[in-house]
């Protein structure tokens, strides 16, 4: 008699069923990485074309618009994770959660410095106080924020949820802290200091853009199953199959 | 669930009448900040006319931050939060309860003295009504944000740092728009917007922070 | 009609107990014995509900603890190692606001009454940072005469601090409160003479809950 076995999604929610799954997935992802952005970076480099006003300077800003995106998705990709961890009190979303956090911030790092590197040859100055950078900045911090409060509760599930917490606050607030940072952009600085106004996006422009984008979204998820890996043997290491699993790489 | 929170509300009250040093050293504080920026970028007049709104508001904010420290920390150590979650009345009310009494001791004090910190400042009398409208509303969206940022801190090693680090970002809305607020006056274009803005985040906040409030201090007292 | 179905206890790293079953109904008294650290106050933490456990469940009244929080709260009155003492207020205040928030008339006279049940009464004026720490204890346990309606009391160590007289005092509650029907659950280091066919015990040394009906 066979025993038709239903094929469930709920199978990958353990971290012991997650983990194997994780560690295959990864190559192929960094592979679709490093693929995607030597496609962008070829094309912000070789094939956009040489901008009117700020000259080559600005082929920066493949790396810092995507960069910029990215910090905000995986935000809010982080704030879901842990609202989904917080409601079904389920183990691996929490991880994944705090596996994202510090790609997170490495993104809005990435911003910010490309940020700075545009504005020194195109306005003369290393840091602008535009919408952008300021709440990319501001972003770094609730990063930073939601790492430090999870680092700081020795408690586990304690911290995972109340990350959780912090984290879904964060989301609510991103949008008012963008629009509040805007409006005070505008009324303080006039329109002519701003990366958001920059060049005018030629189509291949944004498709070099759109394609670092899904690059550093390859990135994102291969960095973030490697270290949720990390996460899950270092939590899960009283259990008897990290042991094995531990012992057979020694 | 009304009688709950006047309870929550004259417990709190009446232990802060009888430490009121904690009140004032707050209300110095937020002085003594102040008093620092002249000193540090100089006593020219017009200069500091267009800081004070940024100056009054920042140093609001870092006050009311400090306070945070009173709000849910002595509960926790002698017992009283843990009473409150098992009280039977919604932790919500209580919370709410607790909120307004904090606002009532940090935030209401820096409303009353912040006109008078203004005129140091030079401000005119119509950005000085302005400035007590601003802290008026949007104190206590601070306190409000506060407590959940301390809830979440409670009993965690560094929490007073840490706290401020999770609560600052958060605060920075209300800031731009109070001080904005300040700042729209002085400069003679009307407040109303920032005022209204405001009072949107006063709604927000009213409606959600208790709710985080609350999730927070279960997950803490686990 | 407080049921708890395969509580298991992880605190940390630890796995405190667990498989622990038990059932407590009218006129009960549970005593959880067990070493230092095995998990007695971690134990009631879960039975008042401030802690889920990580596996099992408690039933009240044949419903889960969790879906109904509020409800249960009001049925149990928890009284733990903090006195819940606010040392600024007086012993007569404290217990005003304990009883107000838990439902009750906070009246002064009624109060006093219970102040005096356990004789503080006369320490009703002082702020809780002046009184010794049995007195501060006694304060914190005359609360549970103004508790009498209260099904479920939960009390974790009542009996530290507390001299002869004050013991007795205690077990006199317990006692009356069991009679007309109540039910204790407490955690003590000492002999609980209080009436003796209710006495059920859980013994957290063996993991699983032995129960011996005395």
């Amino acid at each position: 008699m066979s025993k038709s076995r239903k094929f469930s999604w709920y199978y990958f929610s353990s971290p012991q069923s997650f983990y194997p799954l994780a560690g295959t997935l990864q190559p192929w992802f960094a592979a679709l990485a490093v693929l995607l952005c030597a496609v962008g970076l070829y094309i912000s480099f070789f094939v956009a074309p040489t901008d009117a006003q700020q000259g080559e300077s600005y082929r920066i800003i493949f790396i810092h618009v995507p960069a910029a995106w990215m910090s905000m998705f995986l935000y809010l990709v982080m704030g879901f994770w842990s609202g989904v961890g917080l409601v079904l009190n389920t183990r691996l979303s929490s991880m994944v959660a705090t596996a994202l956090a510090p790609t997170g911030a490495l993104f809005t790092f990435i911003a910010l410095w490309t940020g700075a590197l545009w504005g020194k040859p195109t306005w003369g100055t290393w840091w602008v106080w535009d919408a952008r950078l300021t709440s990319e900045l501001i972003l770094l911090f609730l990063y930073i924020g939601f790492m430090a409060l999870q680092a700081a509760i020795d408690d586990q599930r304690r911290a995972d949820k109340a990350g959780a917490v912090l984290a879904l606050v964060g989301v609510i607030n991103i949008p008012i802290i963008y629009f509040s940072v805007k409006w005070w952009s505008t009324l303080h600085q006039g329109a002519s200091v701003s990366m958001t106004g920059a060049p005018t996006m030629a189509k291949t422009m944004l498709l070099g853009m759109l394609i670092m984008a899904l690059g550093f979204w390859m990135y994102s998820i291969a960095a973030t199953l490697a270290r949720v890996r990390c996460v899950i043997l270092e939590r899960e290491r009283q259990t008897d199959w990290v042991a094995a699993e531990i012992g057979g790489q020694k | 669930m009304i009688r709950a929170l006047g309870w929550v509300l004259r417990r709190d009250l009446l232990l802060a009448f009888r430490r009121r040093g904690d009140v004032v050293n707050a209300l110095v504080f937020f002085v003594i900040v102040v008093s620092l920026f002249p000193l540090g970028v100089g006593p020219e007049a017009s200069q500091l006319r267009n800081m004070a709104p940024g100056v009054l508001w920042v140093a609001a904010l870092l006050a009311c931050m400090l306070s945070l420290a009173r709000l849910f920390a002595p509960d926790h150590q002698d017992g009283t939060l843990e009473q409150m979650l098992l009280a039977g009345e919604p932790l919500v009310v209580l919370v709410a309860g607790k909120v307004i009494s904090h606002w009532l001791m940090s935030g209401l004090p820096l409303v009353l003295m912040a006109p008078l910190l203004g005129l140091q400042f030079d401000l005119p009398g119509d950005a000085l009504a302005v400035l007590c409208v601003s802290l008026l509303i949007g104190t206590p969206v601070l306190s409000l944000i506060g407590a959940v940022g301390a809830a979440l801190t409670l009993g965690v090693r560094g929490s007073g740092v840490l706290v401020a680090l999770l609560v600052l970002p958060l605060y920075v809305p209300v800031l731009i728009f109070g001080a904005g607020a300040v700042g729209a006056v002085a400069a003679g274009t009307g407040a109303e917007a920032h005022l209204l803005l405001l009072g949107g985040f006063l709604a927000l906040s009213v409606v959600l922070a208790p709710w985080a409030c609350a999730a927070a201090l279960r997950i803490a007292m686990e | 009609m407080l049921e708890a179905r395969r509580l298991e206890c992880t605190r940390g790293e630890r796995r405190l107990f667990s498989e622990l079953n038990f059932r407590i109904g009218s006129g009960q008294l549970l005593r959880v014995a067990g070493a230092n650290g095995s998990g007695k106050t971690s134990l009631l933490r879960i039975i008042c509900g401030l802690v889920a456990p990580s596996a099992g469940e408690l039933r009240w009244r044949g419903k889960p603890i969790r879906s109904e929080r509020e409800e249960y709260s009001r049925n149990l009155v928890f009284i733990g190692h903090l006195n819940a003492l606010k040392d600024d207020l007086t012993a007569l205040e404290n217990l005003q606001v304990t009883a107000a928030l838990a439902g009750m008339s906070a009246e002064a006279a009624r109060m006093l009454g219970a102040l005096d049940t356990f004789g503080v009464a006369h320490c009703a004026e002082l702020p809780a940072k002046v009184l010794s720490q049995g007195q501060r204890r006694r304060a914190a346990l005359a609360r549970l005469a103004l508790s009498a309606a209260v099904p479920l009391w939960i009390l974790d160590e009542p009996f530290s601090a507390l001299d002869v007289k004050a013991v007795a005092e205690l077990e006199h509650l317990l006692a009356a409160h069991i009679t007309s029907g109540g039910m204790v659950i407490l955690t003590t280091h000492q002999e609980v003479q209080v009436v003796a066919h209710a006495v059920v015990r859980v013994d957290l040394d063996l993991h699983t809950a032995a129960l011996l009906a005395a």
